[in-house]
This record gives structure tokens, sequence and C-alpha cells, in this order.
């Protein structure tokens, strides 16, 4: 992957996002404390939130260039996002949730086919269930299942394990590495635990009010 | 009850339901945009979708006469393109009705519509739907019960409406006399017998839809 943001400018309630960096590794965490800006750069990234100034590009794709007057529309982006609360959509079983993004969708390729992604995260016996009688961990593989269907070109994950305990959290994280393995898909692996980063990612980017501060590289 | 009260109040009910189903498109329309956009002039809309509110019902009636009677805009085209009464009809009833009713649909619905998690619609977004697919498969679903509620509460307002259906739409028995005009006519002749059953039947239709309303209200928060 190649993401390059550059001259990014979002005015926030006590200071303002200003990054610059070009992102290669395939899972890059960006870590840092609470309201250092992290949410409010993926927001940007997927089209959620307007910037003051910026180039966001994935790959030679142009998805924001303020100077250009270029703004592909959140839809169009092709970037998977699993929110910190989930947003699983409350009123539809978790097989509409899974499918909400197929639609329009033709592919033939297998790797990112339901019955794979399905498979991969162990989701198969829950596809009947209201997504409001799942369990924690469950929630959370029943995201990651769903932002995987749209067949995304960057997956954009913020503090997906914030919410759950020591266990869960170990058993989760098998699962986030076998994504990282399996689809081969770059990540934007937001969090605040940094034994998250050294499980997962390979490049830590390290926010604090609004910039980044520092990159380190995680051995692997 | 008579046959002629049972046609009274079928003809009420029938033309509130209708007045309802009429305002639910722009209804809904409004309260989205109130609820999710900030434009220029807003706040303008808001004041004007709230006049009907607390404006005399008897200023708001007389406003649409000028505009639906013969002479009047609306109703000046009506007339001579179409050779149609709106004033002094059903179809005035049907109007004042609505826009009675108006304001109780938006605010309800607009509440309604600003419950929804704004983060569901944006994650809706990054799966690749459209602005229309996001609202009819995520946000209206969402806000059923409210939009529900909101059309109760609409249909049981346009049943006890006086002032501008009066102004309108007159009182002509068996052509636009509705509930509450029969009462007051009854009431001034001395039909005492005849104002009073129509007067238990307002309240237990007026109490049936607000409680229904307030049934569908509560099932909204408490699917939360």
């Amino acid at each position: 992957m190649n993401l390059l943001l550059k001259k990014i400018s979002l005015p926030l309630t006590d200071f303002p996002l200003v990054i610059d960096v070009e992102i290669q590794n395939q899972v890059t965490a960006v870590f840092g404390p609470s309201g250092a800006g992290k949410t409010s750069l993926l927001d940007l990234i997927a089209g959620l939130r307007q910037p003051k100034s910026a180039l966001v590009q994935l790959g030679d794709r142009v998805l924001t260039d303020t100077a250009a007057g270029t703004n592909v529309p959140t839809r169009h982006r092709q970037i998977g996002y699993v929110p910190q609360d989930l947003a699983l959509f409350p009123h539809l079983s978790v097989r509409e949730n899974l499918l909400y993004g197929r639609k329009g969708i033709r592919t033939l390729d297998t790797l990112f086919s339901y019955e794979h992604i399905t498979q991969v995260l162990e989701i198969g016996p829950l596809v009947n269930r209201r997504t409001t009688n799942l369990s924690g961990g469950e929630k959370q593989r029943v995201a990651l299942a769903r932002a995987l269907l749209a067949s995304p070109h960057l997956l954009l994950l913020d503090e997906p394990l914030a919410s759950l305990d020591t266990v869960l959290k170990s058993k989760i994280i098998p699962y986030l590495a076998r994504i990282r393995g399996e689809f081969h898909i770059p990540m934007l692996y937001v969090t605040h635990d940094w034994s998250e980063v050294q499980a997962l990612c390979s490049e830590a980017l390290i926010m604090e009010r609004g910039q980044i501060v520092r990159r380190e590289l995680i051995a692997g | 009850m008579t046959g002629a009260e049972w046609q009274l109040l079928w003809f009420t009910a029938w033309v509130s339901a209708i007045s309802t189903i009429l305002i639910l498109p722009f209804g809904l329309a409004t309260a989205w945009l109130l609820a999710r956009h900030d434009w220029p002039g807003k706040s303008l809309v808001e004041t004007l979708v709230s006049l009907p509110l607390v404006m005399p019902p008897v200023a708001t009636g007389l406003i649409l006469l000028k505009v639906l009677g013969e002479r009047g805009a609306v109703g000046g085209f009506f007339y001579r393109h179409f050779n149609v009464d709106i004033a002094f009809t059903w179809r005035g009833v049907l109007i004042a009705l609505a826009v009675m009713s108006f304001p109780l649909l938006v605010r309800s619905t607009r509440v309604a519509f600003e419950q929804v998690n704004p983060r569901l619609e944006q994650i809706a977004r990054t799966l690749g739907a459209s602005n229309s697919r996001v609202f009819w498969t995520i946000t209206l679903p969402l806000a059923s019960h409210g939009v529900i509620g909101g059309m109760l509460l609409a249909f049981a307002r346009a049943l006890g409406e006086f002032g501008a259906t009066i102004m309108v739409a007159g009182y002509i028995t068996g052509k636009t006399a509705t509930l509450s005009t029969e009462i007051y006519h009854s009431f001034n002749n001395g039909e005492d017998a005849h104002a009073y059953r129509l007067l238990g039947l307002s309240v237990a239709l007026a109490f049936l839809a607000v409680w229904s309303s307030e049934w569908f209200m509560r099932r909204r928060t408490s699917a939360r």
C-alpha cells in the first residue's frame, strides 16, 4: 500500500489536525492518547469529514485534493471502516448486516466471498441472529466481516478492541492477524494499547494533539 | 348514534387520514432536512413550519381562504383551468387539516431522525450506499416508531381541527361538516344531546390516537 496524506489541515475543537505523511506498510498503527485526533484522521480518510486542506491518495487514486477540487464521495472510496462503537445496524440481522455492502459488487474473487469471510471469522452460526443478541467479541467479528465483504482497498480500524476485556482481546487478535495474513488489505489501526501495536502492526505513527510526533518500526 | 352521525364520523376520519398521508412525504423531507443538514434559511423554514402551531387557527384559515378562494392565487388557478372549487368544499377541509397538522408531524419526525445515530448512516456510506439507500434502509426504519407516532399525532390534530376548517370550508352539512364544526353548530342550535354524543366520540377518538402515538414514541425510546 501507498497511502499519501499530504498537507492535511482540519480544525478540531482544541487544536488543528495537521498531518503530512506517506504510509507504505501493510498494517500501520495510529497510536496516541484519547483526543489526539486519531478518529478524526480516519474520518477524513473515509471522506466523512471535510478538511480545510488535504491531499489523500491511495495507490494511484486521488481521493481528496482540495487544491484541485477533488473529493471522491465516501460511498465510492472503497474504504472499509470499523468504528469504535462498531455501528452494526440494530434493525437488521447479522446476515443483512454482512450483505449490506455487497450490493452492486460483482466479484468472482473467492477471497472476498461471503463463504470465505464468514469461515475465516467463524461467524457462520451467527448469521440468522439479531446483532443486538451478540456478545462483544461476536459483534467485533461481524463488524470486521461486514467491512471486508465490501471488498475494500483500505481498512480503517478505530480501536477495535477498546471495549473488550483482556480475555476477549486475546481471542480477537488472532482473527485480526488472520485478516492481515489472508486478505493483504492495507490497514490503519487506531489504538492506545501498545501491546496491540506489537501484536499486529509493522509500523506505528505516534500522534499527539493532532500531529504525528514520531514514527516507529515494530520489530516483527 | 344516528346514521348521520356515523357518516359524519366517517367523513372526519377519512379526510383526517387522507390529509395525514398527503403531508407525509413533505413532512418526512422537511424533517430530514432540518434534522440532518444546515443550510441558509433553515431557521426561517423552522419558524414557518411551526407558525400554524402558535397562530390563531382562524388566522391561518383566513390566509388559506385568501389563497384558495376563487379569487386567490391557487384557488383561482384551479377554478379557471380545471373548473374546480377548493374553498367551501371537502378539498378545503383537506387542505386546512393538512396545514394545521403539518407542524406536529414535522416536529415528531424530526426528533425521531435526530435520535438515529449518524454514525450508522456514515458507516452505511462507507459500505457503498447512496444517500437515498441510506435513508430508506437505515434512517427511516430506525426512525419508524417516531414517524408513526408523529403521523398519529397529526391525525389526532386533524380530527379536532376547527378554526381553520370553518374559515376555509365553512359548515355545510353532508359536504364540509366535521366532528368539531358539527359540535359547535349543534350546541349553538340547542341540539345538546347530539352535541354531547359527538363530544364523547371526539374524546374517545382523540384519546385513542394520542395514546397510540405515545405508545409508538415509547417503543422508539426503549428500542435504543
